[in-house]
């Protein structure tokens, strides 16, 4: 077992565990923070992707899922539960909301997470961008048109 | 079934120094950088490599630099970087292209050149771009460091040059192909993210011929292929078959149908899960020849 400190939204917190346990699993085993879901286990459907800062102040997405917890050792991580500002949604949660994006919930964590990456990169996306962005995140409810209208919202309101 | 993650240990020396005589003290540890293939082997519980060696962190495998007549990449560039890169965008739009169609955001934002050359999947990405850029590898160890060109790289299915207590270190390419017309195409299941059935990287300088002024014909070729063979490979007999053919409307059938012939006895696609051999090698043709009309254009 390893002690390993990160900061997971806005916390420092520090975890013991194995090295090659799963960030995936120390977030929903270890810190309680289920937002994060388990859909393929391979990097393919992006249900457990996070952000992941490792201290250059960028936050990449990241598949929880294909990190050994040692190599987030001194990283910032945000999930779904950082995202809401105190009871307040974020307003690409909001958009999601209105819009219909989520359906049964499953993607959507992952998803707005990758939007939120998305709309760091490209504040005003074309839709070739939205559809490239969350190419790594399936949806097997919404069949997606939802989904690039809440993004589409989510831009238009930050811009 | 899941791996118990219990029974693998996972290290991580804090530079690139130390991270090399640990290796030369434990050669059977097994590097890891971003986890894109090996994380995906423990999820489903077949990573037999039980003893890790995290070189993820080592910002001396992460840079790009760039002289006037290579660009060399560390091992640890994501695809990410390659992608934000302007002067591999510019001078390199094969291996740009390559990066762009390796996996998604997530992915590329993890997965590193290094990696992919290394874990040597016949299907990976980025190597037939490599190949026809003609890359040369440096690879390092505690006890020095040796250059080598990439093409002799891969000996074997998922079997490289690679030395016990070697990492590799860095990608150079040389900056000699802006006059090069450059076609790439990958062939998978669908557009985003799939892992390619056949994909090719190709190169070619056409300008007018010595003993044939005013007639266009193929000076230098080179064709980098995914999945046709066991390892990632320059379809070098196709190259020779086709060297100095005129590009004319009149004789592209026969250059075409050349290429094809011999492109059939360089490759040896097989039958997979992804794909059969049958489906790689006509498509594979078709590539070929979409490349060969692409030369027609004007230059």
């Amino acid at each position: 077992m390893s002690a390993i400190t990160l900061t997971v939204n806005g916390q420092r917190t520090t975890v013991n565990a194995a090295p090659m346990k799963r960030l995936l699993d120390v977030l929903r085993e270890d810190l309680h923070l289920t937002g994060a879901k388990e859909g393929c286990g391979e990097g393919e459907c992006g249900s457990c992707s996070v952000l992941m800062d490792g201290g250059d102040g960028q936050a990449e997405l990241v598949n929880s899922c294909l990190i050994p917890i040692l190599q987030a050792e001194g990283t910032c991580i945000t999930t779904i539960e950082g995202l809401e500002h105190g009871h307040n949604l974020d307003p690409i949660q909001q958009c999601f909301l209105e819009k219909g994006g989520a359906q049964c919930g499953i993607c959507t964590p992952g998803m707005i997470l990758a939007t939120h990456h998305l709309l760091d990169k490209y504040p005003q996306p074309t839709l070739a961008q939205i559809q490239e962005g969350l190419a790594g995140n399936l949806c097997r409810c919404t069949g997606y048109m939802r989904i690039f209208d809440a993004v589409q919202q989510a831009a238009t309101k930050s811009g | 079934m899941r791996s118990n993650v219990t029974d693998y240990s996972l290290i991580a020396p804090a530079t690139l120094t130390a991270a090399l005589q640990t290796l030369a003290s434990d050669p059977t540890l097994t590097p890891i950088a971003g986890g894109t293939e090996l994380m995906v082997a423990l999820s489903a519980g077949r990573l037999p490599q039980k003893r890790l060696l995290s070189i993820n962190h080592l910002k001396e495998l992460r840079f790009i630099s760039v002289t006037p007549e290579t660009i060399t990449l560390g091992s640890g560039t994501t695809f990410t970087d390659i992608r934000g890169h302007a002067g591999i965008a510019s001078d390199f739009p094969l291996l740009a292209q390559a990066a762009s169609w390796t996996g998604s955001i997530a992915n590329q934002n993890r997965g590193t050149l290094g990696g992919n050359i290394v874990n040597a999947s016949p299907a990976a990405d980025s190597p037939p771009a490599l190949l026809a850029y003609d890359a040369d590898l440096t690879l390092i160890s505690a006890a020095g460091t040796r250059t080598m060109p990439y093409r002799p790289f891969h000996l074997g299915y998922k079997k490289t040059a690679l030395a016990p207590g070697e990492l590799l270190h860095s990608i150079t390419i040389p900056r000699k192909f802006a006059a090069y017309r450059a076609y790439t195409r990958k062939v998978g299941t669908r557009n985003a993210q799939a892992i390619s059935k056949v994909a090719l990287a190709c190169l070619a300088l056409v300008t007018d011929g010595p003993d044939n002024p005013g007639i266009r014909q193929i000076q230098d070729i080179r064709i980098g292929a995914a999945s046709l063979r066991e390892f990632p490979t320059r379809c070098t007999a196709t190259e020779q078959a086709i060297l100095n053919h005129p590009i004319l409307r009149e004789t592209l059938p026969a250059t075409i149908a050349a290429a094809r012939a011999a492109l059939a006895t360089e490759a040896r696609p097989i039958d997979d899960i992804r794909s059969t051999a049958r489906y790689r090698a006509a498509v594979a043709g078709n590539l070929l020849e979409e490349f060969l009309h692409s030369l027609q254009g004007a230059s």
